[in-house]
């Protein structure tokens, strides 16, 4: 499963980041690392982008860009 | 001894404080400008401290150190470039754990650091402890606990800076262990070793790290300083292909995997987090602000809160601006030679354009504090992501960003805007490509310069239908703009840089007065330093090409003719009243034109019963005789007066035909004429020509000289307003012509402030030309468009004009669907 299916409101583990590149190092820099936990808080009104919690904090990320991001439901 | 400069960089992630600490540290004495080829800011500050003077650096903020962003790259290239003798890495100590991933970085890069835990009032009053021993001990480090925003620890701070400096302080900061990518990482480091000096310049392993990250900008080092690039490169490429076959994972995943965990297995020992659970206060406020329904309701209130303060508000406090900048006018009036009676000396000609010019943009000055002001307390607050996060998916669409939206209301989303607050607020838009975009439209919206043209035009050509047509101009820019981003962003942009959506919702924070008021005033003071240099340079050859190469001889003799048959009416009129006649007698004539010009003047810019009877009493104490004629008392007074009222009105109408001659004939002039061949086809002549080229400098000069091109001729026409005028002279200018002269105006060039904050924006002449020259093509086209085409099918302005809203929402929706290329992808 990815990241852009989860329903707000439910738990996540993050399992693998499937890019490298700009978008992969990113998310990295961002705290997105296999093993952590991460709450989907929302979407945008116009449902993209999306508004995660992780580690005590948020951050937003577009649909397109969750896709690379493997998880499993908790 | 202690002395000469010694270098200290700040460096962190966004939102740990850092600009606090930076502005604690050198107060005053700081300096802004932009590194080198980038747009990202660069401030240095200076701070003296037992007689040592350091020179403080605020690098930009940033979560990490590769090369994907310039912010990134300026930060690293300045630490492993001007090898600071101090860095110290600012963190926010409320979530120091994120902190320590930048920190670890840092470290690696074998800079003498200093890790500043910032905020501790915060982390306090959120149950995080931190252990500052062991956290010291752990990394190796040596860490001051401060809270800047209160001036606690600066102190500490300033001792360890001094004390890392001159190295009473040596410690060795701890290496990570990568575990499973040690063995190649020490395979990279001796081949460098071997075979290149680059381990005297870089930290080697370092460099092998960031080598099998796969850096772009580090392999592009090797490839300059390694005889064998290119099968070195192969073969860590090799390298990083078998980590990754073994492991699982690609080193950069790994690497940043290893930081984390060593971040974690630190945090465990060294924070204590009482309540890490707690549902934070910024999470139920994104309920709201956030919300499905409530989120874009409150957005379109900060908005227009935002509009209504900085350019209604705005634009009321220059009312009581602009007498300070008039009275620097008058002051060069004064103080250039006084003009004769048709002869205006081109020093003082050029001398009050140069200062219009100016003026023009310094009247800016205040819509720009409040504005900045806002910003500043939206960036401050943490609301600006979340603008950004409601919008993205609408202009994302359209190759913007969701930070495009602050710059596109500013500019003009609806009639009113101003370009050059929207251009400057383009600032903090990420992603390279969108915000070349952003730059790029904005002049297109509709500021509030463009507006006599669309009044005059529609009170001339759409009387009957001014409601709709107003609708239209309002709402036609939106429809242009939206599909010219995305074309942009498809062609010329198609390759810039982008970014990653990615970005921190940080907490909701209550801004403080001084941190907000000094970073407008900071930018406002920055916007005047770097636009007068350039709008002086630019406003010279617009004068040039207005003014010259000027009348004939033979022409000047002709209006020499015409003031001298003005004159002699004068003298004609009141020789039945010698006490005047002998006053006004040779130059005093020329005097009083200049003394009567000057009370007429002053007596506009005065109000209320005293101040006038102030300035009576003034003028009249300079020359009573003068005054008498200004201010008639008796009946011959009176008589003189109006003789007198005459002559200055045919002054007047030789110096607006001498105007009028010598646009005509100067190479603007020219070059409007030698336009028509082309814009013949967009309905405009030369005089529409003309007026459109002089707007180049401000907008509102269209309409300025619309109105000298059309003066009025006779007298009988002296008393009709300007679009009894246009209507009278230009036969066959149909509504039609005038739909196409508007949609021109909309796709106008961007004035010269504009154009200005665009170079200041995209820190390149090249873009400022391009956002001069494409709308040119634009608005040509569309006006040919409209016109020819219209004509073509027989249709009225009106019937056009619906026809081509119809058009531009297609091509809108259309283009909304059009995939852009994502790069990171």
């Amino acid at each position: 499963m990815t990241l852009d299916q989860i329903k707000p409101g439910s738990h996540c583990r993050i399992k693998k980041l499937s890019i490298g590149n700009k978008l992969g190092q990113r998310l990295m820099d961002m705290g997105v690392y296999s093993g952590i936990k991460v709450k989907v808080l929302r979407n945008a009104p116009l449902k993209d982008p999306m508004e995660l919690e992780l580690d005590g904090y948020c951050m937003s990320l577009r649909h397109d860009e969750a896709r690379f991001v493997e998880v499993e439901v908790l | 001894m202690k002395s000469g400069n010694i270098l200290v960089a700040l460096a962190g992630q966004p939102n740990c404080g850092k600009s606090t600490v930076f502005n604690a540290v050198t107060g005053a004495s700081q300096h802004v400008a932009n590194y080198p080829g980038v747009t990202v800011d660069k401030k240095t500050g200076w701070l003296r401290y037992n007689g040592s003077r350091f020179e403080v650096v605020d690098l930009p903020g940033t979560y990490s150190l590769t090369s994907y962003s310039p912010e990134e790259r300026v930060a690293r290239d300045f630490i492993l470039h001007e090898k600071p003798a101090v860095v110290v890495n600012v963190t926010d100590a409320s979530n120091l754990k994120r902190s320590l991933y930048l920190s670890f970085q840092l470290m690696e890069m074998e800079i003498p650091l200093i890790l500043e835990l910032n905020m501790m009032d915060v982390a306090e009053k959120r149950g995080v402890e931190i252990d500052v021993k062991n956290l010291e001990q752990r990394l190796g480090v040596k860490a001051v606990p401060t809270s800047m925003k209160n001036g606690k620890g600066k102190a500490e701070l300033l001792l360890a800076i001094e004390g890392v400096a001159f190295q009473n302080d040596k410690r060795q900061s701890v290496r990570i262990d990568y575990g499973a990518l040690e063995p190649y990482i020490k395979d990279v480091e001796d081949q460098l070793f071997q075979d290149t000096t680059i381990g005297t310049q870089y930290p080697l392993r370092w460099f092998a790290l960031k080598l099998l990250e796969g850096d772009e900008a580090v392999s592009g080092l090797v490839q300059e300083r390694h005889s064998r690039a290119e099968e070195f490169l192969s073969y860590v490429e090799t390298l990083r292909s078998k980590f990754e076959e073994r492991h699982a994972a690609a080193p950069e995943v790994h690497i940043a995997q290893r930081r984390y965990q060593a971040a974690e297995d630190i945090a465990r020992t060294s924070i204590i987090n009482l309540d890490p659970d707690k549902r934070t206060l910024t999470d139920k406020v994104d309920g709201v602000v956030c919300h499905r329904f409530a989120g874009p309701v409150i957005l379109v209130g900060v908005i227009w809160l935002l509009y209504y303060l900085a350019i209604v508000q705005g634009y009321n406090l220059t009312n009581y601006t602009w007498p300070l900048l008039a009275k620097l006018r008058s002051l060069a009036e004064s103080l250039t030679p006084a003009p004769g009676f048709i002869e205006i000396p081109l020093l003082r000609a050029f001398s009050l354009w140069f200062i219009d010019s100016i003026n023009a943009l310094l009247n800016y000055v205040p819509i720009f504090f409040i504005l900045f002001a806002l910003i500043s307390i939206l960036e401050d607050s943490g609301y600006m992501p979340r603008m950004a996060f409601i919008m993205d998916r609408l202009f994302g669409r359209f190759g913007l960003h969701g930070q495009s939206t602050l710059p596109m209301v500013l500019g003009g989303i609806y009639v009113g805007g101003c370009a050059v607050p929207g251009v400057m607020s383009c600032k903090g838009i990420p992603d390279e490509r969108s915000r070349l975009a952003t730059i790029l439209i904005i002049p297109l919206l509709n500021c509030l310069a463009k507006v006599p043209l669309y009044v005059l035009l529609i009170n001339i050509y759409f009387a009957a239908h001014k409601a709709w047509a107003m609708f239209f101009i309002s709402t036609i820019s939106l429809l242009m703009v939206l599909p010219v981003s995305k074309l942009l962003t498809l062609t010329v942009l198609k390759d810039k840089e982008t970014a990653p959506f990615v970005m921190e919702m940080p907490p909701y924070h209550l801004p403080s007065v001084r941190g907000v008021l000094g970073r407008a005033i900071e930018r406002v003071w920055l916007f005047i330093r770097k636009i007068t240099t350039i709008v002086a340079a630019v406003a010279v050859v617009i004068f040039v090409l207005l003014q010259f190469p000027g009348l004939s001889a033979e022409r000047m003799a002709y209006y020499e003719d015409g003031k001298d048959k003005a004159i002699a009416k004068f003298y004609k009129k009141i020789v039945k009243f010698p006490e005047h006649h002998t006053v006004l007698q040779g130059g005093s004539l020329m005097e009083m034109v200049n003394y009567w010009e000057e009370y007429k003047s002053a007596k506009m810019m005065t109000q209320g019963e005293e101040a006038m009877a102030a300035l009576q009493g003034k003028f009249k104490s300079r020359n009573e005789d003068f005054f008498r004629i200004a201010q008639p008392q008796s009946k011959d007074d009176k008589k003189v007066n109006r003789e007198f009222k005459k002559l200055v009105k045919a002054r007047n109408k030789l110096l607006r035909e001498m105007k009028k001659e010598r646009i005509d004939n100067s190479f603007l002039g020219k070059l409007g004429k030698s336009l028509t061949p082309v814009t013949r086809y967009a309905g405009f002549d030369w005089k529409v020509n003309v007026a459109l080229l002089s707007a180049l400098a401000a907008k509102e000069s269209s309409v300025a000289t619309l109105g000298a091109l059309y003066q009025p001729d006779e007298s009988g026409q002296e008393n009709q307003t300007l679009e009894q005028r246009m209507e009278g002279d230009s036969e066959g200018f149909t509504p039609l012509h005038a739909l196409a002269l508007m949609l021109f105006m909309v796709l106008y060039p961007p004035c010269l402030a504009t154009t200005i904050a665009v170079k200041v924006q995209t820190g390149s002449v090249k873009w400022m030309l391009f956002s001069m020259v494409y709308p040119m093509f634009l608005g040509l086209s569309v006006a040919v468009l409209v016109f020819s085409g219209g004509t073509a099918l027989g249709l009225t302005g009106l019937q056009a004009m619906w026809a081509f809203y119809g058009l531009a929402l297609a091509i809108t929706i259309a283009m909304g669907f059009v995939k852009n290329k994502t790069q990171y992808v």
